[in-house]
């Protein structure tokens, strides 16, 4: 599902356009060179790790600060000098609610309709159709003090479509969620995409990025370490692997004899063999176990982004000291 | 409509929403008037008689309560300095100020509809206040001419403070600390000042200071108007005050504001 995107359309005009930005917070340096280069249509995903940049990336990009130092466009406009028309274009959902708690959901939808300068009858007529769209018709004559977390992010997700940007920032749209409103906003996300939207999201799911994402580029202390698409990230390290697991120990000790290169499990009686992928690989395992081998199951690992992110940062995704 | 610029629209909707604030949110602006409710009631029918007495000469023998009134208004004005500090801290902090500041809206429209909201709530507040003043045995001399006067004062006064306070709670970390940061305007300079007692009466050391400071030419000018005395140099002392408060208050907030959050 991710991917089709990049597949479907070749020759397109780059969304967001970045290069060498930097961003240093007096001795601690935030953005270390950053590059980016984002189709439109596309929907891109910084990963990483709580303090990797990912938000001050969001708030370069979306005109909110000024990077030290790099150059950066965003829909043919640039940052510096044409940040006027960036706003024009763009839509930015930050990490926090950024909804008005004493407004209604309908009047959160207005205030932004007023404030983008639509007509009565437009903003009305927007915000009717939003509200519908995001399942809040029943909450629009409520204040969002009283909605549930999934809520909240679906009142702010409809005040940044107000203005029917056509690059949205998606500041970590599921942290904080309960699975399902990660999932109903997951589909709000690919419907966007579906209508054309280009989308820049962070995340610290890798699961999310692998979900959503056409490309990702892996964000770690301030500096792009991997971009590629999910499939690519994958490829590039090791971690596939056949894991059987056997009923009884002289079982796993037959299997470990036919096949040296296994990793053996004694508690769990398993046996972990690097598998290059695909069926002859699977197929040789196989005919090496023989057909008398008491195998009680067998599932086939690829490597997942988990991997991928430990791989290329060398570190788990720790929180560093704020 | 079509004739406002686009900076006078933005303002005028972010006017609207403070409006609509108070109005969902009452607790703050009832607080602001019932501060000096409790501090009129208690200065008046406890502490003011024996005050009153100490006065003797300084209060050209008027009743004390016509010589409070006017610091009363003043502590009024000052009273609705926590409000915007707290609203501007929520909307910084809150990432709604973030929001607006990616959309192509007027910049200075997000603080303008703060500071007229400051002024028009205020002139609410001193209005209430005059009432229950009125009602507990004030008696002002002012023509109409000086009520008029002195809802200027009031109103210029309120804007001073609208930008600092704004300012101030640009600054804030926290909306507790927004209010707390406005403590001293709201209590500590009021009462060093000429709102209770008169500067003259003071201890040498306070004497300086409070005849010094700002709120003792705004409460001066006030305390004049409403008595339907002449001013004299007090409402050009008030008025310069007032300027120079909010023209610090505004470049503070606007270098705050350019600033961002982090």
């Amino acid at each position: 599902m991710g991917g089709m995107n990049a597949l479907t359309k070749h020759a397109t005009r780059a969304a967001v356009s970045a290069t060498g930005l930097r961003k240093a917070y007096g001795e601690k340096v935030v953005l270390d060179g950053v590059d980016l280069s984002i189709d439109e249509g596309e929907v891109f995903a910084l990963l990483g790790p709580n303090g990797a940049g990912k938000t001050t990336t969001i708030r370069i990009l979306s005109t909110l600060i000024a990077a030290d130092a790099g150059t950066a466009s965003v829909l043919g406009h640039a940052l510096r000098g044409e940040a006027g028309a960036v706003r024009a274009v763009i839509g930015v959902t930050g990490q926090f609610s950024a909804v008005d708690d004493l407004l209604t959901g309908e009047e959160n939808l207005l205030l932004i309709g007023r404030l983008l300068h639509l007509p009565a009858a437009e903003r009305r007529a927007r915000a009717a159709r939003l509200l519908e769209r995001f399942d809040l018709i029943e909450a629009a004559r409520q204040t969002p003090a009283i909605y549930s977390g999934g809520m909240k992010r679906r009142l702010d997700i409809a005040m940044t479509l107000m203005g029917r940007p056509r690059l949205i920032f998606l500041d970590e749209p599921t942290t904080g969620l309960d699975p399902r409103s990660r999932h109903i906003m997951w589909q709000l996300i690919r419907d966007l995409v579906a209508e054309g939207v280009t989308i820049l999201l962070t995340t610290q799911y890798l699961e999310e990025a692998d979900q959503l994402a056409d490309r990702i580029a892996v964000l770690d202390r301030g500096r792009i370490v991997a971009v590629g698409t999910p499939a690519e990230l994958k490829r590039r390290i090791p971690g596939a692997h056949i894991q059987l697991r056997f009923a009884d120990a002289a079982a796993l000790e037959a299997a470990a004899r036919a096949l040296p290169e296994g990793t053996r499990d004694d508690e769990e009686l398993a046996l972990r063999v690097p598998n290059q992928g695909g069926i002859a690989s699977l197929r040789d395992v196989l005919a090496r176990l023989g057909d008398g081998a008491a195998v009680e199951d067998l599932s086939i690992h690829t490597p997942d982004l988990d991997d991928v992110f430990f791989a290329l940062t060398g570190n788990p995704a720790e929180e560093p000291a704020k | 409509m079509t004739t406002l610029t686009i900076p006078a629209r933005d303002s005028a909707t972010m006017l609207g929403r403070e409006f609509k604030h108070t109005i969902r949110f009452p607790l703050l602006l009832v607080g602001s008037i019932l501060v000096p409710v409790v501090l009129l009631l208690l200065f008046v029918y406890i502490l003011g008689g024996p005050i009153g007495h100490g006065l003797g000469d300084a209060a050209r023998g008027a009743p004390y309560i016509d010589f409070l009134v006017p610091g009363i208004l003043v502590i009024t004005v000052a009273a609705g300095s926590g409000t915007t500090a707290i609203n501007v801290c929520t909307d910084m902090t809150g990432g709604i100020f973030d929001r607006f500041r990616t959309m192509a809206v007027s910049r200075g429209a997000l603080l303008t509809g703060h500071v007229g909201g400051y002024v028009l709530r205020t002139l609410v507040t001193t209005t209430v206040v005059t009432g229950v003043a009125l009602l507990v045995g004030f008696r002002a001399q002012a023509s109409v001419a000086d009520w008029f006067a002195a809802a200027g004062l009031v109103a210029a006064f309120s804007f001073a403070l609208a930008w600092l306070s704004a300012a101030l709670g640009l600054v804030a970390k926290s909306v507790a600390g927004a209010n707390g940061s406005t403590l001293p305007i709201q209590f500590l300079l009021p009462f060093l000042s000429s709102a209770f007692v008169p500067v003259a009466l003071m201890p040498v050391g306070i004497r300086w200071f409070a005849a010094h400071q700002p709120f003792t030419p705004v409460v001066d000018c006030l305390r004049a108007l409403l008595a339907g005395a002449p001013v004299g140099h007090t409402a050009y002392l008030a008025l310069a005050w007032c300027a120079a408060i909010a023209l610090a208050g505004y470049l503070w907030a606007g270098a705050a504001f350019g600033r961002g959050t982090r």
